[in-house]
């Protein structure tokens, strides 16, 4: 998911980002609702031969669910042992579809395009109290910084490593808690200080 | 033109500025100090990010305790880590950010874009992730990202302290180049070497203050 948007001229490129957003909402929750381990075969097949159209690579497919497959693991062991082999299967197939059908529309939509879109479909929250352009800029810094925080916490693990702390929780998540605090006022700083009204 | 009319600034108890009066008009200016001198707090008065406890600072007549946006408009600011100042994922986003807040059409964001990214050689990278530039790029995005904002002024907190010699080099080739008045916070003694004038801030206060080749040996001495 981080991997964000891969630049290209496909046909998936070109569709306007409500329709690819409306086709994954639709896709999703056909998905869910669909409970045949070999429809949900067929749909991750059919969603990852839509890679190739959108001139990405089955590598790059991969690289978007390998950060998961621990969990994907303890997933299917779980319900492997609770429910059954079919069961299991049919589980982790399923998140594994949703994952490639979500990364295909960042992959090859702009993370402007989609936020502009988000922003207008929100709008007609505005009666509710729904501020669309706060909504957005949340999204866009989530984007933004998902990468950085990701940074900063190789950074203090390495410091803490050094000083022979290897596996402690506590001594990562304490100065990672307070640089992101620091980082959060500098950051609201930038923003004011780039004529963002809020 | 920018005046300081007695500014302190306190935080709590700690007086970071004391009663300070100057005005500054020329084209290149640096304030130098030793680390919590108060030179970060000065650089942020200047654009109205912090306000004086007491005095006023006035930007060509607008006074940053009222006009707190329209100051900000004339006086862009590039902070000392580019990775807390660029807001959006891509580089074009990024770039587009201050643009659209200023309510730039989009004809005008385009052309800046291009205009800008041609400028630092950096049109290749304008569909890339942020997060994956070099910190010299980075930081050439961070100023390009106030620039095309077209501020009057730029004031920058310690541009080049997270670079390699290439990229300091890089970023004062960058600000040499620039037509604005630029107001420096800085360490680099030879980024500010041609400047036109050198502030040192000492506890608070005003320590030296004039051409470089004068104020940077006081400065020296003071740090020996």
């Amino acid at each position: 998911m981080l991997d964000l948007y891969s630049p290209g001229t496909s046909l998936l490129h070109r569709l306007p980002p409500a329709a690819k957003m409306l086709a994954m909402l639709i896709g999703a929750t056909l998905l869910f609702l669909n409970e045949s381990l070999p429809i949900t075969v067929a749909a991750t097949l059919g969603i990852l031969a839509l890679y190739p159209i959108a001139q990405l690579t089955l590598k790059q497919a991969f690289a978007q669910i390998r950060p998961l497959l621990i969990i994907f693991v303890l997933f299917f062991a779980v319900q492997w042992y609770f429910s059954g082999l079919e069961l299991a299967a049919y589980v982790v197939l399923r998140l594994t579809a949703l994952i490639l059908l979500a990364s295909l529309v960042t992959l090859t939509t702009r993370s402007s395009d989609m936020i502009d879109t988000m922003t207008r479909g929100l709008r007609h929250l505005k009666p509710l109290g729904v501020n669309p352009e706060k909504v957005s800029l949340a999204i866009s810094l989530a984007l933004r910084f998902i990468p950085v925080l990701a940074q900063i916490t190789r950074e203090v693990r390495e410091a803490q490593k050094t000083r022979g702390l290897e596996r402690s929780v506590i001594a990562v998540a304490m100065p990672m808690a307070i640089r992101a605090i620091k980082m959060a006022d500098d950051i609201s700083d930038a923003i004011d200080s780039r004529g963002y009204r809020s | 033109m920018i005046d300081l009319q007695n500014v302190s600034v306190s935080f709590g108890e700690r007086t970071v500025l004391h009663d300070i009066s100057l005005s500054l008009a020329e084209r290149r200016i640096a304030i130098i100090g030793a680390n919590g001198s108060g030179k970060s707090t000065f650089a942020r008065l200047l654009n109205g990010l912090a306000l004086p406890t007491s005095g006023d600072v006035l930007v060509d007549g607008l006074n940053t305790r009222k006009k707190g946006r329209d100051v900000r408009r004339k006086v862009g600011f590039v902070f000392q880590n580019p990775d807390n100042q660029i807001v959006m994922p891509v580089v074009e986003e990024d770039l587009a950010f201050g643009m659209k807040n200023l309510e730039f059409s989009k004809a005008d964001i385009a052309t800046k874009t291009d205009e800008i990214l041609a400028r630092y050689n950096m049109s290749d990278l304008r569909e890339h992730p942020a997060h994956l530039l070099s910190g010299g790029q980075k930081q050439l995005l961070a100023i390009s990202g106030v620039l095309v904002m077209t501020p009057d002024i730029l004031v920058m907190d310690e541009p080049t302290t997270l670079l390699d010699l290439r990229n300091k080099r890089r970023i004062a080739r960058a600000v040499a180049a620039l037509d604005q008045m630029v107001i420096t916070v800085t360490h680099d003694l030879d980024l500010i070497a041609d400047y036109d004038r050198v502030i040192v801030i000492d506890e608070g206060q005003i320590f030296a203050d004039g051409a470089p080749k004068e104020v940077i040996p006081a400065y020296e001495r003071l740090m020996a």
